[in-house]
């Protein structure tokens, strides 16, 4: 983070009225940068020249205070990053600890965290979807938009109680089961979802003013895209092939029936189309995993990390030592590193964690899908019109909470 | 399921033992201890001859301030061909905190070293606009370092 544009080199501040070029801070109280992201443009008329991305308003320091909490409350930590998708980051963030523990977790819990993970990837993708509209005058589908999102952050909270700090998924499994009524609850969103999507096409997806603003702007190659570390519907919106949930699988997907949209232009459009395809997919995938429950435990078999039932306390002593020892204590964690990736719903999600045996861990570290993607947005943006900017910042779908963190 | 890691780890070793130093497997994942002379060309080697085309994250890790190696870097590499992972790792000490870069290998290690100088203070060398990323410019100190208090030394001001 700069605190002066003067800091920045290569940009340089306009002193001559009759020079041709100049620099324009945008943000960070900009509305379209979606947080507080501040972009330095030079700028030659309206093309941008160059585009210097400056991050770091809403650091707080997340890393470093993982370090002092025990494992189980870093979960909470998680939920405020990318905070469009706190399952995704929760998910990551256990299944690392799960993967140090060498813990394993049953099959309906299992289920569960696909079904969860995807309705939240659903979720994640209205927001995006009704914003970068938005940020480019389209002011109707952010209200369907919402309304779709509403509906499955009631059905989150009806789970786990938070709408956007779920904190739903534990280390050994989920925080409690799901509650009566929670199937129908989906099914219906489920039935309503694909004429929503119907909305979204006839209002965008077929709109030629939106094609206009989309097609070939903001362009990044096959090649730049890997060598920018670009990650999820960025990635392959410039036609590359690989989705995590199928080519590093967890959790149980590769048992689901699903496709990995790829486009290959390279622009906003094809990064729309991209999300515009998942959406089915996701739909999919929630289908094939409610169809899939059935009763069973959602907790693994772990006394020692996870806190055990309200009922087996007031029954058995062991239960009653062990809820107080993890509480009190924390558990002890082997000693090792893992780094773990899932595919959040902006790209890869990956989480470093090093334990040195004790009940907190002395490294987490989170590779943030959106920070690297944004890493990229000087190639995109240069060359194109300032309003196109806005456009492909949309298109990239950042968080900053997940960014800065 | 890591026999095809360990492949890469002995290729690496057949065209030039020195930048292999320990080799560690655990919880399914394969760790290269590279010597820090040798990261720049493991990477060019590793992305050119074995697809390692990713670069999927850069992060520093202070193993306190009493150790000697102190800092870690580990770079984690994936690939968009045979989608495996490796993890190479350069120790440094104290006074010593420097690393060649790898920017010229992977453009997205721009960021991740801007951030690991901002949080470690490990210097990359040839990194063309190392400077801080998340923190102030003005910011004193290395938050991420152990002996760096949670709290800070005293209330941040912008001014």
């Amino acid at each position: 983070m700069a605190t002066a544009v003067e800091n920045i080199p290569g940009v340089e501040v306009m002193d001559s009225a009759l020079e041709s070029q100049m620099t324009l801070s945008m943000g960070p109280q900009h509305p379209s940068t979606h947080g507080v992201l501040r972009l330095d443009l030079r700028l030659d008329g309206e093309l941008v020249i160059k585009a210097i991305p400056d991050i770091g308003y809403l650091h707080t320091g997340m890393e470093k205070l993982f370090e002092y909490k025990k494992y189980q409350q870093g979960i909470v930590i998680t939920d405020r990053m990318d905070y469009l998708n706190p399952l995704g980051n929760n998910l990551v963030y256990v299944m690392a600890a799960e993967k140090l523990l060498g813990i394993e977790i049953p099959e309906r819990a299992q289920i569960i965290r696909v079904l969860m993970c995807e309705l939240q990837r659903i979720a994640s993708h209205m927001v995006w979807f009704g914003t970068s509209c938005l940020d480019m005058g389209a002011m109707t589908p952010f209200w369907f938009t919402f309304k779709e999102r509403e509906k499955i952050l009631n059905i989150i909270e009806s789970a786990s109680g938070g709408r956007m700090t779920p904190s739903y998924f534990r280390i050994g499994g989920l925080m409690m089961d799901l509650p009566a009524g929670f199937e129908n609850r989906v099914k219906q969103f489920l039935d309503g979802f694909p004429d929503a999507l119907k909305t979204f096409d006839t209002l965008i997806t077929g709109n030629t003013i939106w094609h206009s603003r989309t097609q070939g702007i903001g362009v990044i190659s096959k090649q730049d895209a890997i060598d920018w570390g670009l990650t999820g519907p960025c990635l392959r919106g410039s036609g590359v092939d690989i989705d995590l949930r199928r080519d590093n699988p967890y959790t149980g997907y590769e048992t689901y029936d699903f496709e990995v949209p790829v486009e290959h232009d390279g622009d906003v459009w094809s990064r729309f189309l991209v999300r515009m395809r998942e959406l089915r997919e996701s739909h999919k995938i929630v289908k094939q995993a409610l169809e899939r429950l059935k009763p069973g435990p959602t907790k693994a078999d772990a006394p020692k990390v996870v806190l055990p039932d309200r009922d087996d306390m007031r029954k058995h002593m062991d239960s009653l030592i062990h809820h107080f020892l993890i509480v009190a204590e924390g558990f002890n964690v082997p000693e090792g590193e893992v780094y773990h990736a899932i595919e959040a719903s902006k790209g890869e999600l990956g989480v470093y964690m090093k334990s040195n045996g004790g009940p907190k861990p002395e490294r987490v570290h989170f590779r943030g899908p959106s920070f690297v993607n944004l890493s990229a947005l000087p190639v995109m943006a240069e060359g194109e019109m300032i309003a196109d900017v806005v456009a492909i910042i949309g298109s990239l779908d950042i968080v900053l909470g997940e960014i800065d963190r | 399921m890591t026999e095809r890691l360990h492949g890469f780890v002995e290729k690496l070793r057949e065209r030039d033992a020195s930048w292999v130093g320990e080799v560690v497997e655990a919880f399914g994942e394969v760790t290269v201890i590279v010597p820090r002379e040798g990261i720049l060309e493991a990477c060019y080697f590793l992305r050119d001859e074995h697809d390692f085309d990713l670069l999927a994250d850069i992060c520093g890790a202070d193993r306190g301030p009493e150790e000697d190696p102190r800092f870690e870097v580990n770079y984690h590499l994936f690939s968009t061909v045979h989608f495996q992972r490796l993890r190479l790792k350069v120790l440094l000490s104290e006074d010593d905190a420097k690393v060649e870069s790898v920017t010229d290998v992977w453009r997205t290690a721009d960021w991740h070293e801007r951030e690991t100088f901002d949080m470690f203070g490990v210097k990359f060398e040839g990194h063309e606009d190392l400077r801080r990323i998340l923190l102030p410019s003005d910011f004193d100190g290395h938050a991420l370092r152990k002996d760096y208090p949670l709290r800070g030394y005293e209330p941040y001001s912008m001014n």
